[in-house]
């Protein structure tokens, strides 16, 4: 047996000799820090749940109908009479949420350690252009089981478009195909949902992972491990922090994987609604255009983004002054590595005033998540609109601070070390 | 520090636990709980037994069918096709009702809603506290009216179980209106109070089955995959650990 398996690679060896080297050079002599952290988990998780998503979203394709009129009860269909489809819905479902609190913190820990920072600015902003994808496909992804909500959703994501000056109106009937969020809009987000979005996400996590095995890993500490010693017990020339991401990354992030799915499981069988989060109420009731929810409001992924856009007063007779910002707090995301100036990357040696920026955006993006979701409007009502500009103007604060703190040299740095310091 | 990776991870578990029941509790305005258990066969028997005597007139159950009620509430065909099944369906069939859509909207005004989902989309503790919060007014077309769905166009069909509520109004407000203080039983039913609100706590519990019958399996099911998982991570921790010796 041993030896059919040895033909067989020597056959495919003659016939393709990159093979084993490209995977030689991406697995086992990729040479990653040995001090990844708890932080490291997320970015495996995603594509963890990326695949996820792609193999229950075949199944729930083998039985949804696309269609206005059969849309809402293929879904209860998939709950009710597909064997196992409950499970496979829910894995879907929950899958989408999760997707983006592991995107949100695997995003967050690049901005603690600094890994947007020189050489690493592409692998940040393919990451981005991810996020960004991960949003439209989401959001398409939400409109598909044509609940109430999904329809409310849509007329009113959708309606942004029509705040462009001339063209808006056109626009929206376009995107629409219909003057209202109807058929010919379901099915063209089904197109796009399920082949084309899935498409370019998949090429640019490819690009996201070549990107960085070209550049290498950051870690906790921001230091270069390619500049640091060379030699370790597997090779001569390789640095001497480094150790090979296959078996020694690929059996800790099986650890994360473990803990990640107990997490996801116990959602999926116990609170698959997550309280109304994950799934809403209101998108158990089929979409109708004469009934509208009392709130509407996205999912809560959404919610700090649809904050900034309600935040944002009329001005000058046009709403488009929301749509603007609301893509602002996206594209300035973009921009990081060029609005920080800072020479030291990781947060562990950078200054008290880094740490104070970086940790009241994490709250405004909070504080706004909860202002978009409703909740602020529930507990103080009176005071949403202040509440929400003041942690709107702490959002945008953040990249303009960031940019003073580090452009005018008023950072005080420690000491970087030459090699990684702590690892498991 | 793997130690203390995993008391953080541990700690997270416990805050998603935890705010999972909190995010539920926070749900809707202030109103007593159903109470209602889905896991309680019996309960569910005799909250569809009332559904079905009480409800199915005008209320169908489109997504529901009455092979999947014997199934999960541990009835033979012959029991559901006796005792619930009184639409004429075949056994296989879904539970619709046999109302004419246009009488119906002559009759309320509107169509009654398909109550396959009810539940799911107001929460069953909403369910539970319509059910026991009709009182009589006359200046509605059907005579009833219910504190917690404002002027719906529903008659209380369970009044001769409950009894005939009325309402106890406050001040009227500058605009000649009075909100509604309390309801007051002014005939009593044939159930007690009691009895009542166990009754309506079944039907809740059935109308919580049917618009979600993969409850039963998931939490059943659940337990397992998560004692696998925690299993399969106990193993993938040992892996790393033996791995991880040779990194120094």
């Amino acid at each position: 047996m041993a030896n059919v398996f040895t033909r067989v690679g020597e056959w495919v060896n003659e016939r393709a000799p990159n093979l084993a080297p490209t995977y030689r050079k991406h697995m086992t002599e990729y040479y990653a820090p040995k001090n990844f952290n708890l932080w490291y988990y997320f970015g495996s998780l995603a594509l963890l749940v990326l695949v996820n998503q792609i193999v229950t979203g075949i199944f729930l394709t083998m039985n949804y109908k696309t269609s206005a009129l059969e849309a809402f009860n293929s879904v209860e269909y998939i709950m009710r009479d597909v064997e196992w489809g409950w499970l496979i819905r829910y894995m879907h479902s929950t899958g989408a949420s999760l997707f983006f609190i592991v995107v949100f913190l695997h995003m967050f820990r690049g901005l603690m350690y600094g890994s947007y920072k020189k050489p690493r600015e592409l692998v940040w902003l393919l990451g981005m252009l991810i996020f960004l994808v991960l949003m439209a496909e989401a959001f398409m992804g939400y409109v598909l089981p044509w609940g109430n909500m999904s329809f409310w959703g849509a007329k009113v994501i959708i309606s942004l478009f029509g705040t462009i000056p001339v063209i808006g109106s056109t626009l929206v009937e376009w995107i629409m195909g219909d003057f209202l969020p109807a058929d010919a809009t379901l099915n063209r987000f089904f197109a796009l949902h399920v082949i084309a979005l899935p498409i370019v996400l998949l090429l640019l996590v490819v690009l996201h992972l070549a990107a960085l095995h070209e550049v290498g890993s950051n870690n906790p500490d921001g230091v270069e491990i390619k500049k640091g010693p060379k030699g370790n017990r597997w090779d001569d020339h390789k640095p001497a922090d480094g150790i090979p991401f296959h078996p020694y990354y690929t059996v800790k992030d099986l650890v994360g994987v473990g803990f990640f799915l107990m997490i996801a499981a116990f959602i999926i069988f116990f609170a698959p609604t997550f309280g109304g989060w994950f799934l809403e109420h209101d998108n158990f009731i089929p979409a109708n255009n004469l009934v509208t929810p009392t709130h509407i409001k996205p999912v809560w992924y959404f919610t700090p983004f649809y904050a900034i856009l309600r935040m944002i007063p009329s001005m000058f007779g046009t709403a488009v002054w929301g749509v603007i910002a609301m893509f602002a707090a996206i594209v300035l995301l973009f921009l990081v590595p060029w609005i920080d100036r800072g020479q030291v990357r990781s947060i562990r040696y950078r200054g008290a005033g880094f740490k104070v920026l970086l940790f009241t955006f994490v709250v405004a993006f909070i504080a706004l998540g909860a202002v978009g979701a409703g909740v602020i409007a529930e507990i103080m009502p009176s005071w949403e609109i202040f509440f929400g500009r003041v942690w709107t103007i702490v959002y945008f604060g953040f990249f303009l601070g960031l940019w003073a703190y580090t452009h005018f040299g008023w950072e005080k740095t420690k000491p970087v070390p030459e090699r990684v310091t702590t690892h498991d | 520090m793997t130690k203390r990776y995993f008391s953080i991870i541990a700690l997270a578990f416990g805050l998603i636990v935890g705010g999972t029941s909190a995010v539920m509790a926070e749900e809707g305005p202030e109103m007593p709980a159903a109470g209602t258990n889905v896991r309680d066969t019996a309960s569910l028997q005799r909250g569809a037994k009332l559904f079905f005597n009480y409800c199915v007139g005008c209320h169908s159950l489109k997504y529901v069918r009455y092979s999947r009620i014997a199934e999960d509430l541990g009835l033979s065909e012959q029991d559901v096709m006796d005792n619930l099944n009184f639409t004429g369906a075949k056994f296989g069939e879904t539970v619709v009702s046999h109302m004419p859509e246009d009488s119906a909207k002559e009759w309320f005004g509107k169509a009654p809603p398909d109550l396959s989902l009810e539940v799911r989309a107001k929460g069953q503790d909403w369910v539970f506290n319509y059910l026991n919060s009709f009182y009589l007014d006359p200046s509605r077309p059907v005579g009833w009216n219910n504190t917690i769905f404002a002027n719906a166009s529903m008659p209380n069909p369970l009044w001769e179980l409950q009894g005939v509520q009325v309402a106890v109004k406050g001040k009227p407000d500058a605009q000649g209106e009075s909100e509604v203080e309390k309801l007051e039983l002014a005939q009593p039913g044939r159930l007690t109070l009691e009895q009542f609100k166990g009754a309506t706590r079944d039907l809740t519990a059935f109308l919580e089955y049917a618009a979600e019958p993969a409850a039963l399996q998931r939490q059943s099911m659940g337990v397992w995959v998560i004692l696998f998982l925690a299993g399969f991570t106990f193993l993938a921790y040992m892996l790393k650990h033996e791995y991880w010796k040779d990194v120094h």
